[in-house]
């Protein structure tokens, strides 16, 4: 399983992911604009260079499996929160004693009859609050503009047929409302525990672009 | 331009293909198309104000509008019965 | 669509896989660099101080930078020359000022401003 933890932990910089060649040093002046307006901002008062770190912090702790997937995970074990959930998803992920974040929140379930997917086509709307950053690929030019047009091709590139008999029903996250894809519960997982189940979701279960994969080595049960 | 009409559930409602200089949120692949309410939203504040630090200006509803694929792309290459929501102020949109 | 209805502005892609969009998904991870977090954390915190109160404040800010610089600009650029026009809009730096901090970073790092 991938680690999403992308905490600083001080000086060690081990990253699961390569950090993007022309991205990791600041070489131009654009790239250093940020660092400058942070000086600026310092400067004038504006904000404290512990506001920016405290921030970074909180944004660090979010993580899909710890966020996002308690929140599908929880709605597979008990469906008065699943019913909850789907009516009002602030309300609900709240109730849990997490952030649903500053948007309506709204929970699209997969069923045998359709498969949901997410993608914001003007800028790269997401779910910060329970999955974190958003992947590069959710930003891409390709992902906004073929994913409306041409979902089945664009889920078949990560993986994902969906049968003909099945509606790809495609979310354009355009207004303040964000959203989370309940993928359904893989079959054969009835006596899993909570904590097993959430292992499943994966960050992009819950965009859409992949259903939950139970591993036939898995020895989480 | 109906920004106070509600709208219901199962409504069909068609999206504005005006000009709009200001900062909106109405794609161009939807301006003109038709679709159906599927969900009343929580009223927000007009992208077209708080884009621009008005922040009093009226609030209007918004909703989810359900349209299918094969009528928003000719050459749709999916199946017959794939659709797409997408989140509509009420001031973009008027009843068809 | 019965009729070409025009883009918004260079943001507006949602369908347009015969421009530039219609490639493969570049699907490779990458962590972000720190100037980025940074460009990320500055928005939040903002907010926070109520110097902006509204995402559209920023996503204005990229929609108007212009179809070459839009293109050409990653998203972390373009965030931060959004966030950058919007704190000289409300008066809180100049665009003098902006450029010689540049000038200074750049200089500190032995790079050619």
């Amino acid at each position: 399983m991938a680690d999403f933890d992308h905490s600083n932990k001080g000086h060690d910089h081990t990253h699961p992911h390569p950090l993007q060649a022309d991205h990791a040093e600041p070489q131009t002046r654009e790239q250093f604009l940020g660092l400058a307006l942070n000086a600026l901002l310092v400067e004038k008062g504006i904000y404290e260079p512990e506001d920016i770190q405290r921030t970074i912090e909180g944004i660090e702790m979010v993580a899909p499996e710890t966020h996002g997937a308690r929140v599908v995970a929880r709605a597979w074990v008990d469906p008065d929160f699943k019913v909850a959930l789907l009516a009002d998803g602030f309300a609900a992920v709240k109730s849990l004693g997490l952030d649903p974040g500053y948007a309506e929140l709204t929970v699209l379930e997969n069923t045998p009859n359709v498969h949901n997917v997410v993608v914001c086509t003007l800028c790269s709307c997401y779910p910060r609050s329970l999955l974190g950053r958003p992947p590069a690929w959710y930003k891409s030019g390709e992902y906004r503009a073929r994913t409306v047009r041409e979902p089945r091709a664009v889920l078949q590139e990560f993986g994902v047929a969906i049968n003909d008999d099945k509606e790809v029903r495609v979310h354009d996250s355009n207004a303040e409302l964000r959203y989370i894809v309940m993928p359904e519960r893989p079959a054969g997982t009835e006596d899993w525990n909570e904590d097993a189940l959430a292992a499943l979701v994966t960050r992009d279960c819950m965009i859409g672009v992949a259903v939950p994969k139970i591993r036939t080595h898995n020895s989480k049960l | 331009m109906n920004a106070g009409q509600r709208y219901d559930l199962g409504d069909r409602v068609r999206i504005d293909d005006r000009r709009e200089p200001r900062h909106h949120r109405t794609p161009a692949f939807v301006k003109g198309q038709t679709g159906i309410v599927t969900r009343v939203c929580m009223d927000q504040a007009k992208p077209e104000d708080v884009a621009y630090f008005t922040m009093n200006g009226p609030r209007v509803p918004v909703y989810r509008i359900r349209m299918m694929q094969c009528d928003l792309w000719p050459d749709y290459t999916g199946k017959p019965d794939d659709t797409l929501d997408i989140e509509m102020h009420g001031h973009w949109l008027q009843p068809a | 669509m019965t009729q070409p209805v025009d883009p918004i502005g260079p943001h507006d892609i949602g369908g347009h896989i015969d421009r530039d969009h219609g490639g493969a998904v570049d699907r490779a991870e990458h962590d972000y660099a720190h100037w980025e977090r940074l460009v990320d954390a500055i928005i939040y915190v903002l907010r926070d101080k109520d110097v902006m109160n509204d995402a559209a404040q920023l996503r204005v800010g990229i929609e108007t930078l212009g179809d070459d610089a839009y293109a050409r600009m990653t998203y972390y650029e373009r965030w931060a020359a959004s966030t950058a026009a919007a704190c000289i809009n409300k008066g809180i730096i100049t665009q003098t000022e902006l450029d010689a901090k540049i000038d200074t970073l750049m200089a500190e790092k032995g790079l050619t401003p």
